[in-house]
């Protein structure tokens, strides 16, 4: 307990000041109901003209969207800003200072950044579509609830898998920003590739059946692919265990890779000066 | 056993270099060319428990780098250190929770943090048992005057306050060594007496050893007892505060201001540098002429209005000694 006091204090300090931030929560909230109401009607006008019935019913695709808007967040969409801007003011080497695994102390802070954002959202985005809409007789086009009591378990037990799966995902475009001296390259490449690889754009459901396998298995469908199919119950029992041990087995791997990638990467940063 | 040992410690960095214009930017496209700085050449020195050192030198003498190098941010090129013990940047983990860093230049608390918070957070991470952080914060709060600043996030304080503040973050874990790098840098007068005052009760009250860069004389004068003068990252001197003073000062200078014109005096060994109406610099070697005997032979044959006896400014010594030893701005 003792040795991972620190990454917790870390954890709970940067959480409690981002969860503060309440007009971008707002402001996040906003767009990101206005961007869920747009694909729905997008999605609705496809799943109307389809010729061949489609692999996901309108309802759960209705509910996937809400899901992914609510969730948006999670999403690896650049380095996290306080190490970017670390690394263009040249202060990376000042985090050295720290008697801590400087990998660590970025990946408590990663998940605190993306888990504050992601909470005032989130709940903000389920009163509205779950139960809101609902209410103003626009059932059709709600939130709908998960599958099961069992789903809901594995499915807050997954939501945990992505937030650490997106900030072991956060730490390695950290990395490539120290490496490069400059974030904007790998921010350039995350975001679509965490959108369309996770689902996020279009579920994988969607994608041709030879491209299907394969993409259920790489990393980024523990962000989006995993936990919602497990919150519609067609990932239960073992196929669910599966789907949570790939998010995990991936999530360690990056962990592992992040790290040594760090050490590397700083190391280098102790011999040429910061 | 000294604590600190530093044995010809040698640092270059590599620079990349492009010729100017648009022609010397495509040709950086296909060869790089590189330059080698030489930050530190074989320095050494050494540094007992609770001693208080000042490095002074221009900018881009070494200075930095060699912090850099004791608080295992970067590593050496050659040689080695050893810091109680311990190499800073093979044992960076270790190393680092026993020492204190300031540097003047950057904050080491978190800006959005209400300076208190910040505290709390180093605790955590310095591992420090809640009663004793309690007890240590408490102490630096009345210590560096923190009380009415606690509640405010560290960017809305002054540079003065931050830099109090930054100090008190650094000593929460109650180092015994401790770094500081151009610490008053950037302040007005009241906070750097303030700053001075404290790392002096840390070095004499709790014995505290005191590595600090500056290129602030009074600081120096103020604080350190030795002082290694450093240049073109050599060292040129390490001798105690006084024994430089007396070296570069081996000279005094007489303002007189006489009753009349002031009169042509020829006295060896003293120089006459200004003459202008019925004033006279003179200037004389301290250890071959007295002061009060050259002045009260004047005296005698000339009637006085005003005396006024001068040393040369510090910053004029140290430039001297830039001079005589070849080490301008790198």
């Amino acid at each position: 307990m003792a040795a991972v006091a620190p990454y917790l204090a870390a954890f709970s300090a940067r959480f409690q000041l981002v969860l503060q931030y309440r007009a971008a929560a707002i402001a996040g909230f906003a767009t990101q109901l206005w961007w869920g109401a747009l694909k729905i009607m997008v999605l609705a006008a496809f799943f109307y003209g389809a010729t061949r019935s489609p692999p996901m019913s309108l309802t759960n695709a209705i509910t996937y969207t809400w899901l992914g808007q609510a969730f948006l967040i999670f999403l690896p969409w650049n380095a996290d800003p306080e190490v970017a801007e670390m690394v263009r003011s040249g202060a990376v080497a000042y985090d050295r200072l720290r008697p801590l695994d400087t990998y660590g102390w970025w990946y408590a802070r990663a998940v605190a950044w993306s888990a504050a954002r992601v909470v005032p959202r989130a709940v903000l985005l389920f009163a509205v579509a779950a139960v809101l809409l609902p209410a103003l007789g626009l059932g059709q086009w709600s939130l709908r609830p998960p599958a099961g009591l069992a789903a809901t378990g594995l499915f807050l037990i997954a939501m945990i898998g992505v937030a650490l799966l997106s900030a072991s995902i956060v730490l390695l475009v950290n990395v490539i920003a120290v490496a490069s001296m400059t974030d904007r390259g790998a921010n350039l490449m995350i975001a679509p590739f965490s959108n369309l690889f996770s689902g996020g754009i279009v579920p994988l459901a969607f994608f041709p059946d030879w491209l299907r396998p394969g993409l259920r298995l790489q990393p980024f469908a523990g962000l989006v692919d995993i936990p919602y199919r497990i919150y519609f119950g067609e990932l239960a029992g073992w196929g669910a265990l599966q789907g949570l041990a790939v998010q995990l087995g991936w999530t360690l791997l990056l962990v592992l890779a992040g790290h040594a990638a760090l050490g590397a990467a700083m190391r280098r940063l102790q011999v040429q000066g910061g | 056993m000294p604590q600190i040992v530093v044995r010809d410690l040698t640092k270059r960095y590599r620079v990349a270099e492009r010729e100017a214009g648009t022609f010397g930017a495509l040709k950086g496209l296909f060869h790089r060319r590189t330059r080698v700085v030489e930050a530190l050449d074989r320095v050494s020195f050494s540094l007992e428990a609770g001693e208080l050192l000042g490095f002074i030198g221009p900018n881009g003498a070494g200075k930095s780098t060699t912090i850099k190098i004791l608080s295992g941010i970067l590593r050496p090129t050659s040689g080695s250190v050893e810091v109680d013990g311990l190499v800073p940047y093979e044992d960076r983990i270790r190393h680092v929770a026993r020492i204190g860093v300031v540097f003047g230049q950057r904050t080491q608390l978190w800006w959005d943090l209400p300076v208190i918070e910040g505290f709390d957070l180093l605790a955590a991470i310095y591992r420090v048992e809640r009663r004793r952080y309690q007890r240590t914060r408490d102490e630096l709060v009345a210590l560096l005057k923190l009380d009415r600043l606690l509640d405010q996030p560290v960017r809305q304080l002054s540079l003065g306050q931050r830099m109090r503040a930054e100090i008190a973050a650094a000593l929460l874990h109650e180092p015994q060594i401790l770094f500081l790098d151009e610490p008053t840098i950037g302040l007005d007068a009241p906070a750097k007496l303030a700053v001075r005052e404290v790392v002096q009760r840390l070095n004499r009250e709790r014995g505290v050893t005191v590595l600090l860069t500056t290129h602030d004389m009074h600081d120096i004068e103020a604080l350190a007892e030795r002082v290694i003068v450093i240049g073109h990252g050599r060292i040129l001197a390490d001798s105690p505060f006084e024994r430089l003073r007396a070296e570069g000062l081996a000279e005094r200078r007489v303002y007189l201001e006489f009753a009349d014109d002031a009169p042509d005096l020829s006295i060896a060994g003293v120089e006459v540098r200004a003459r202008d109406g019925r004033s006279l610099e003179l200037a004389f070697d301290p250890g071959k002429t007295s002061a009060p005997a050259l002045i009260a032979r004047i005296a005698a044959q000339h009637p006085l209005a005003d005396i006024h006896v001068e040393q040369p400014a510090i910053e004029e010594v140290i430039a001297r000694f830039y001079d005589r030893h070849g080490a301008a701005e790198a």
